[in-house]
């Protein structure tokens, strides 16, 4: 436990991450590259045609989305249980994150839903629980812009985001629950795969490559919060009386 | 590469997915840039660090 306290501590991160996103920066530019590299190469899919490679940015974009959401509910329960600074600021540098990622995963499934279902948009259970993720995303921004205590923000982020968790089992089962448009669940299933492995190959690489980065966004928005609230309070500092500044050079 | 019929919807879904993430790493990499500048501007001007985080 002391050891995560150690980790957890502003200035350990702020050391740790400064040497952890260069090469995970050069592995993500690599995993695209390979990436792409599949999907050019990649076979057409025999129902779908060549639409199937907007698989290739869809569902890492859905996986994130979802992922993301998850992260932030256990920064919530960090910030809650043990108040912990750093899952406050891992939450709020989240959030914008996931907002990206869930529009994308609404942007290209109409993308892809147009030429495969003949609609951009279907008030299914799949797609309305992704635009109410979206929006979740949206109120956790809109709550932390909207109170100015950092840790009172902090509880009221974390509170909504474990209220919204509820959404994240709702979006991976509503294909089974309700009639959809939306397929059902191909990769990540209890029995093996439903796609050949032309097509879950690139699929996986991108996949890595999504959330290597999503993790270095992640730790980059962390270290740009952190710098925030250290000006914050140089600037509360500065603003007591007397205090005078020097002339800038 | 021919992408078939449906060509337009497969770019339209690259380039929103480009953009989008291209404008993330911007938000995330401009973003410490422009705080450190903040905090050295600080410093200069007499403000001093203090605590960790």
């Amino acid at each position: 436990m002391r050891s995560i306290n150690t980790l957890a501590n502003p200035s350990t991160f702020m050391r740790i991450s400064g040497a952890v996103i260069p090469p995970l920066a050069v592995i993500a530019a690599a995993l695209f590259a390979v990436g792409l590299y599949f999907v050019v190469n990649s076979p057409p899919d025999y129902q779908q045609g060549e639409t199937v490679r907007i698989m290739y940015v869809h569902v890492p974009s859905a996986w994130l989305a979802m992922m993301c959401y998850t992260l932030i509910a256990v920064s919530a329960i960090g910030s809650l249980v043990w108040r912990h600074p750093l899952a406050d600021v891992s939450m709020k540098a989240a959030a914008p994150i996931g907002a990206a990622f869930t529009f994308l995963a609404l942007v290209t499934g109409s993308l892809w839903g147009k030429p495969t279902w003949g609609t951009y948009w279907q008030w299914d259970g799949r797609m309305t629980s992704v635009l109410i993720l979206f929006f979740l995303y949206l109120g956790l921004i809109a709550l932390w812009e909207a109170i100015e205590d950092y840790s009172r923000a902090g509880r009221a982020v974390a509170i909504l985001a474990l209220v919204g968790f509820i959404n994240i089992p709702i979006i991976k089962f509503s294909v089974d629950w309700w009639s959809t448009l939306h397929q059902p669940a191909s990769v990540s299933r209890f029995d093996a795969p439903a796609i050949h492995s032309s097509i879950l190959t690139p699929l996986l690489v991108m996949a890595a490559a999504f959330t290597l980065l999503f993790f270095l966004l992640h730790l980059k928005a962390m270290r740009v919060e952190i710098l925030k609230r250290r000006a914050a309070r140089m600037m509360a500092q500065a603003a007591q009386p007397g205090f005078v500044f020097q002339p800038a050079e | 590469m021919d992408l078939g019929p449906h060509a337009h919807f497969i770019i339209a879904a690259y380039v929103v997915t480009g953009a989008t993430l291209l404008a993330l790493v911007l938000w995330a990499f401009l973003g410490e840039r422009r705080m450190q500048r903040v905090l050295s501007d600080l410093e200069a001007r007499g403000v001093k660090r203090r605590g960790g985080g």
